[in-house]
């Protein structure tokens, strides 16, 4: 008899050395005689439990980690194929309760099966939204979304529904569906995961986008910094074309969309959608002004959808389940689910999709199980580098759209980092400039220059000389950045420095 | 194209500017503005090998400032610099994906997480034995 054993081929599993595990599981199989399949699948999103075994057994599935090469030859001693005990046997997958409390829509097939395999996306309702929208006019494919309440996820929490109307109504010979593949928060890697872990999701997402609003060609742009990704990808394309999911003839359908991969390379601003279609046309990532919306002039001036992996992902449930069934998790205008990433200094870090409006309290330590050094948490910070600084008394807020604007952050890309109280908060204050000074596309002065101002003035405000007057010189600084800047880059990069400055002011006064 | 000559060189050489500019039909100048507006393209050659350390929050929380100062005093490369013997080439890198598994480093290309001072050492060695033994086989 065969046994399947699982050893995750994501890229953070990889980062502990999940390919020495696997080549330690092939070579013990092999020395006991034993008849072992090794699939490869992506992350369950348990990141710290890496890297985490699964053996199919006549109960289910049966997890172990984080394991080793080391420990695998005693794996298969204390009866491995079979689900024995062990140290490292974490117990039935399906049953911890770190995935069991998650409501898994867009995430539902990573880490369950073979990322790159058709068949087994098949199995698992793969396709289903595609055939649908096949045989839905356009318009109805919109109203799906626009019912599902489904937000951008990449940001700016745009609605997704709208943005596809917008794309549909015009008209053009040529229209392009543009992926945003280049995930540049710190903290944040569900784009990633799922590019990995389940790519033809996103391909999927990305034809059904095609057909609402009527263009053939799409492109993810993807941040260099991801190289495993681009590999899944590549194959997932030439597989899906084969499979007629892509190309010019949809499931036999006679309809036509096809994707194509473009790498950025290391600009954390070529993430702004406009500066984003200035870097796919070849060019420098520069941002361009707002109007035109990309809507309606954006590659190589045809209108062209922009929306990030994320969005683009949960599109296949919505139009297999329908928009309803979507918007009946989440709450108020925060509909849906939202895979949060649970990054820093954090025990239990990883992802963890559950609907909108979950407290943040409930992701960092019923999930996250507190910091990982074991001290206190200070401050988290929500939504990237662009995102506010929190102290402990907004704990309790619940991490959505409106919630978190109502406390002075944002959701962003949903990306939350935890610092213990060991951080300096005029050092992050410090660095938020110190990035929006380097990764400034350089357009506007007040954030190419008003960034490197501000480290100045971090520096002169910590050292305490003249604290009035530089803390009143800070606020008029980021004042300036705020009304001045054309792109969040500039216009938010405040939004970390006052969070930090308002709720610890402390860390400001030590000199 | 910029993509495909620094993965084979491991940079883009001054003398391949007006190359690439004539094959596009592009100044010069546009080349140079593109070349070093992104992070990842290198105009100088790098050391024999690359260590990308992640310089984002979530790798701060994590200690990746010590790891910095590490590198730069054990190894002899401080950010943005080569060591002398021409060894490692220390640069920059804003996030790489594996922020659950801070601090996170890309060393010759390839992601690893959760990176002590030892652990650094460790791969490292690593990575120059298995230099040694490539160039000889
Ligand atoms: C500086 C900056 C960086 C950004 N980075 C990203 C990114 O990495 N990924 C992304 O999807 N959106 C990013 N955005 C947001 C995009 O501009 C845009 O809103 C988004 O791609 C639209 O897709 P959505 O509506 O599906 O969110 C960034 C915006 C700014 C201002
Ligand atoms: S705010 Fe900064 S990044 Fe944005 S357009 Fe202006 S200069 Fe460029
Ligand atoms: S912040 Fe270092 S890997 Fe994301």
């Amino acid at each position: 008899m065969t046994t399947i054993i699982y050893v995750p081929r994501d890229s953070a599993a990889l980062s502990l050395g999940a390919n020495e595990v696997a080549d330690a599981v092939v070579r013990e199989a092999a020395a006991r005689n034993l008849d072992v399949q090794l699939v490869r699948n992506g992350s369950r999103g348990m990141l710290w439990l890496e890297t985490l075994l699964e053996v199919v057994t006549d109960l289910g599935r049966i997890a172990y980690g984080p394991v080793e090469a080391k420990d695998v030859a005693g794996l298969f001693d204390a009866g491995l194929a079979t689900g024995g005990d062990h140290a490292l046997r974490l117990g039935k997958t399906e049953e911890l309760p770190w995935l069991k409390k998650q409501t898994r829509l867009t995430f539902a097939r990573v880490g369950v099966t073979d990322p790159i395999s058709t068949e087994e996306y098949t199995e698992h309702d793969g396709c289903q939204g595609l055939k649908k929208a096949l045989a839905m006019e356009p318009k109805e494919i919109v109203e799906a979304v626009v019912a599902s309440g489904l937000r951008g996820r990449g940001g700016a929490g745009f609605p997704a529904g709208i943005k596809w109307r917008t794309v549909l109504g015009t008209s053009a010979d040529q229209k392009y569906v543009a992926c945003n593949a280049d995930e540049g928060d710190s903290g944040t890697f569900s784009d990633r995961m799922i590019m990995e872990g389940d790519p033809y999701v996103l391909l999927e997402g990305m034809a059904i986008a095609g057909l609402a609003v009527g263009a053939t060609e799409g492109y993810i742009y993807l941040r260099s910094e991801y190289p495993d990704a681009r590999l899944v990808l590549t194959t997932a394309i030439e597989r899906a074309r084969s499979a007629g999911w892509l190309g010019s003839n949809l499931l036999g359908s006679g309809k036509a969309f096809d994707v194509h991969i473009r790498m950025g390379a290391g600009s954390y601003v070529c993430g702004e959608e406009t500066a984003m279609l200035e870097s796919l046309e070849g060019k420098r990532g520069i941002v361009r002004a707002k109007p035109p919306l990309p809507a309606l002039e954006g590659l190589w001036g045809k209108p062209t959808l922009v929306n990030n992996v994320m969005t683009l992902a949960a599109v296949p449930f919505i139009v297999d389940k329908g928009g309803e069934a979507y918007a009946a998790h989440g709450t108020g205008r925060s509909l849906g689910t939202l895979p949060y990433q649970l990054a820093g200094n954090i025990k239990q870090g990883g992802l963890v999709e559950v609907p909108l409006g979950t407290t943040i309290r409930e992701l960092l330590y019923d999930f996250g199980g507190g910091s990982a050094s074991g001290r206190p948490i200070r401050a988290i910070q929500v939504g990237g580098p662009l995102g506010a600084y929190l102290p402990e008394s907004k704990f309790d807020t619940p991490a959505d759209y409106e919630s978190l604007t109502a406390v002075g952050g944002l959701l962003g890309h949903g990306g939350i980092v935890v610092f213990d109280d060991t951080v300096d908060m005029a050092k992050m204050a410090r660095y938020a400039f110190e990035f929006c000074a380097i990764e400034s596309c350089g357009k506007c002065t007040p954030c190419r220059i008003g960034s490197i101002r501000g480290v100045e003035v971090v520096d002169r405000l910590v050292a305490g000389k003249n604290r009035l007057a530089d803390e009143a010189l800070l606020r008029d600084l980021c004042d300036t950045l705020t009304s001045a800047s054309l792109c969040a880059m500039g216009g938010l990069t405040p939004l970390p420095v006052l969070s930090a400055l308002d709720h610890f002011p402390g860390d400001f006064e030590k000199a | 194209m910029m993509h495909a000559i620094q993965e084979e060189l491991g940079f883009v050489p001054h003398e391949a500017m007006q190359r690439i500019a004539d094959a596009l039909n592009w100044s010069r100048a546009d080349v140079h503005g593109v070349l070093t507006y992104y992070h990842d393209f290198r105009t100088a050659p790098p050391g024999c090998h690359v260590l990308k350390l992640c310089r984002a929050e979530s790798c701060q929380a994590m200690g990746s400032e010590q790891l910095e100062a590490h590198v730069a005093n054990k190894h002899g490369a401080a950010m943005g610099e080569t060591s002398a013997d021409g060894e490692l080439t220390v640069e920059p890198i804003y996030c790489l994906g594996n922020c659950a598994l801070s601090p996170a480093v890309q060393l010759d290309g390839k992601v690893h997480g959760r990176v002590s001072s030892q652990r650094l050492d460790a791969l490292l060695l690593q990575a120059k034995e298995q230099k040694t033994n490539g160039t000889g086989s």
